[in-house]
């Protein structure tokens, strides 16, 4: 797909960046499935990211275990819950992208998850060792643009820091996220926690055009996609679509490495069929 | 840090108490959050809100609070002279409605109509929902699942008082798993809901905001003290579990530098054991719910689960302002055990007829350690934060009765 699988592999913002050219090039939407890290199945992990690609996803957002996430649902919380109690930590979920590094040098990776336990690792650690094993952003939810001296060491080991908008964003607020952004903007569908179900896809459609008229970087969209149906809706005017709770939902449960990629190609292919017909029908309708 | 020369310039505008504070939350919450800034910024210096805020607090309060000397109690201790700050006269039976009556008053005057809370030992909880019968708005509390088993009698009080309480069973189902769930009902129903958070913690303006409506504590025992003993105090001393109380006793003596500050947090079965919840004592700084301050967690930054004897001090954080006081030295936080505030409670009730609070008795256990340290001409004043009737099953199935 980029250069980089015959030179030097691109890391950090570049690496977002390419796909994201690739997937404009295409015509195409991006397609970012969130796993919880270390659920269900810690030693799949790295073969769970692998058959999310192979299925469709472009890039992956990896959910950093946190026992307190106040931005989630119920579905993630117990992911995370389940996550913490076999002992994952930022240092296991770097080892994994270690890992797949080592097959996969153009599938960009973005680590979501809360400051604490970025802080107690210490963050200029965090973020050089996040960078030397291959993750490209970093997304925390609870460090908004006003307390972002906090995250200054990501940015200065090259890594993306991805931006939440909301609906609830102010104009003057949403142009400062905007002129900040670097790798792609995650805007939150609705105000409301991750996995619920509330969106109107109006509404959603007049935020996410606004915030592309205002923005350079990609703007992917979060919080109430949940199949192929919703996911297409969305992805005719977002630049990717984040799909989490219901993903992390299926997996929940796999019993072995076979069964967890099988679900997870088994939820990811039609989402990646429905996305890619909508592109086709949009260029069609484009051309005619 | 530097030495500080007024501390009453603190928050700065954005919530920050040097290091920590500040407002660390999800996108979705900034603008409800700079919402309820501005409006708190108007109505603090709005004199018809003070005048109202005033004449609850007196005819609804039932404030001024006295400042009762605890004779027998001192004598007993044979050093200084132990002064408790009677919160626990006031409606409801403790400081906590200081900062609801606030608050409900700020939620009436931006129109919300619905008001939720979390709650740990219910006081809390109980204080929000007799605001909301008193001024006819709807309230949901949130609860942990084994606070609720614990408290019983305060989640009925909840109940009659017509609140709605929503068991959490999320985490470890205690206070800090209801503050996750109440932000998340306020994410999803911010246009129509107030959050009344109970304590000095959360994001910015709350720990100011929590504060300010408390501060009436110190500021009227400052000026009993003034006027009923010719001097202020020698040292204060509250419990610290998000430390609401305790900031409302310190802050008007913050600039007071010859008056000594004391917290007392709950050491539970002992530091060393590691089942505490002294986040000062034995925490280190990270964020939690919206702000930067000491927590207890573990080395991959997992909150850990605290321990009390006392649920209203089972918590993993503190208000960023006791950091903040913490570091700069001005005041200094000690742990208080299960076992010494339970012999606390025993002596207070036995000597001075007051069955305290078992939050409230860990200032008590405190405030005799430092009393026996000090001539008999010292003041110690203490704060009685609540009291302890919502405490006696506990107190009797630790004992080995059922009531």
């Amino acid at each position: 797909m980029s250069d980089s699988q015959a030179g030097q592999p691109e890391t950090g913002c570049k690496r977002i960046d390419a796909r994201f050219a690739a997937l404009r090039e295409a015509g195409r939407t991006g397609l970012i499935p969130f796993i919880t890290a270390g659920d269900p199945l810690p030693e799949a992990q790295v073969a769970l990211m692998h058959a999310l690609v192979a299925a469709g996803a472009d890039l992956i957002e990896l959910g950093v275990p946190f026992s307190d996430p106040m931005a989630d649902g119920p579905v993630i919380q117990q992911a995370s819950e389940r996550a913490i109690a076999r002992g994952i930590g930022l240092d296991e979920v770097l080892a994994w992208v270690r890992d797949f590094r080592r097959q996969d040098a153009v599938t960009p990776i973005v680590l979501m998850g809360y400051l604490n336990p970025v802080e107690i690792h210490g963050t200029a650690r965090f973020a050089r060792e996040a960078a030397a094993a291959g993750v490209d952003g970093v997304l925390l939810v609870d460090c908004p643009i006003e307390e972002s001296a906090s995250a200054a060491p990501l940015r200065d080991a090259g890594l993306a820091r991805i931006l939440l908008t909301a609906p609830t964003t102010p104009d003057a607020r949403l142009a400062r996220i905007c002129e900040a952004a670097t790798g792609f903007l995650y805007h939150v569908s609705f105000a409301g926690i991750t996995g619920a179900d509330r969106i109107s896809h109006d509404d959603v459609r007049a935020r996410v055009e606004a915030i592309k008229a205002r923005t350079r970087v990609p703007v992917a969209v979060g919080f109430g996609v949940r199949d192929a149906a919703s996911a297409a809706k969305i992805g005719a005017f977002a630049d990717a679509v984040v799909i989490g709770s219901a993903l992390v939902g299926q997996l929940a449960g796999a019993g072995d490495e076979m069964t967890l990629c099988q679900r997870a190609r088994d939820f990811i292919a039609p989402v990646r069929a429905a996305l890619d017909e909508a592109c086709a029908s949009k260029r069609d309708a484009m051309n005619a | 840090m530097g030495k500080i020369g007024d501390f009453s310039a603190f928050p700065d505008a954005h919530g920050h108490f040097g290091p920590y504070g500040g407002s660390f939350v999800a996108e979705t919450l900034v603008a409800p959050l700079a919402e309820l800034t501005a409006a708190y910024d108007r109505l603090r210096v709005d004199p018809d809100f003070i005048a109202e805020f005033e004449r609850d607090l007196a005819h609804y309060v039932g404030r001024p609070s006295p400042i009762y000397h605890a004779e027998r109690l001192s004598r007993e201790v044979g050093g200084a002279q132990i002064l408790l700050k009677r919160e626990d006269l006031n409606h409801t039976g403790a400081h906590k409605i200081n900062n609801t009556i606030g608050q409900a008053l700020v939620a009436r005057a931006m129109g919300k109509r619905r008001i939720i809370a979390e709650t740990g030992a219910g006081q809390h909880g109980v204080a929000t929902a007799t605001v909301c019968a008193r001024f006819g708005l709807d309230c949901v509390v949130y609860m942990g699942a084994v606070d609720i088993e614990r408290q019983k009698i305060n989640v009925y009080r909840m109940q009659l008082l017509g609140a709605e309480v929503v068991p959490v069973t999320s985490g470890s189902k205690t206070l800090k798993d209801a503050l996750n769930e109440a932000m998340r009902d306020w994410v999803t129903n911010v246009a129509d809901t107030f959050y009344i958070i109970g304590t000095v913690a959360g994001p910015h303006p709350y720990p100011r905001m929590v504060r300010d409506f408390n501060a009436v504590v110190g500021r009227e025992a400052r000026a009993q003290m003034l006027a009923q003993y010719g001097r202020l105090p020698d040292v204060i001393t509250a419990c610290v579990g998000g430390g609401s109380n305790a900031i409302g006793l310190f802050h008007a003596f913050l600039n007071d530098a010859e008056v000594r500050i004391v917290g007392a947090e709950a050491a539970g079965e002992g530091l060393a054991s590691g089942r505490h919840a002294a986040s000062l004592a034995a925490g280190r700084p990270g964020v939690l719910h919206g702000n930067r301050t000491y927590v207890l967690c573990d080395d991959d930054g997992q909150i850990t689960e605290t321990h009390s004897v006392s649920a209203g001090l089972d918590y993993p954080g503190v208000g960023p302002e006791h950091a903040f006081l913490k570091d700069s030295g001005r005041a200094r936080y000690v742990g208080v055990t299960d076992e010494e505030a339970l012999a606390a409670f025993h002596r207070l009730a036995r000597s001075e007829g007051i069955l305290a609070a078992l939050e409230s008795s860990h200032a008590v256990a405190q405030a005799m350690k430092l009393a026996a340290e000090l001539p008999r001409d010292a003041l110690v004043l203490c704060n009685l934060s609540g009291r302890g009737d919502k405490d006696v099953h506990t107190i009797a199935a630790r004992e080995g009765l059922s009531l």
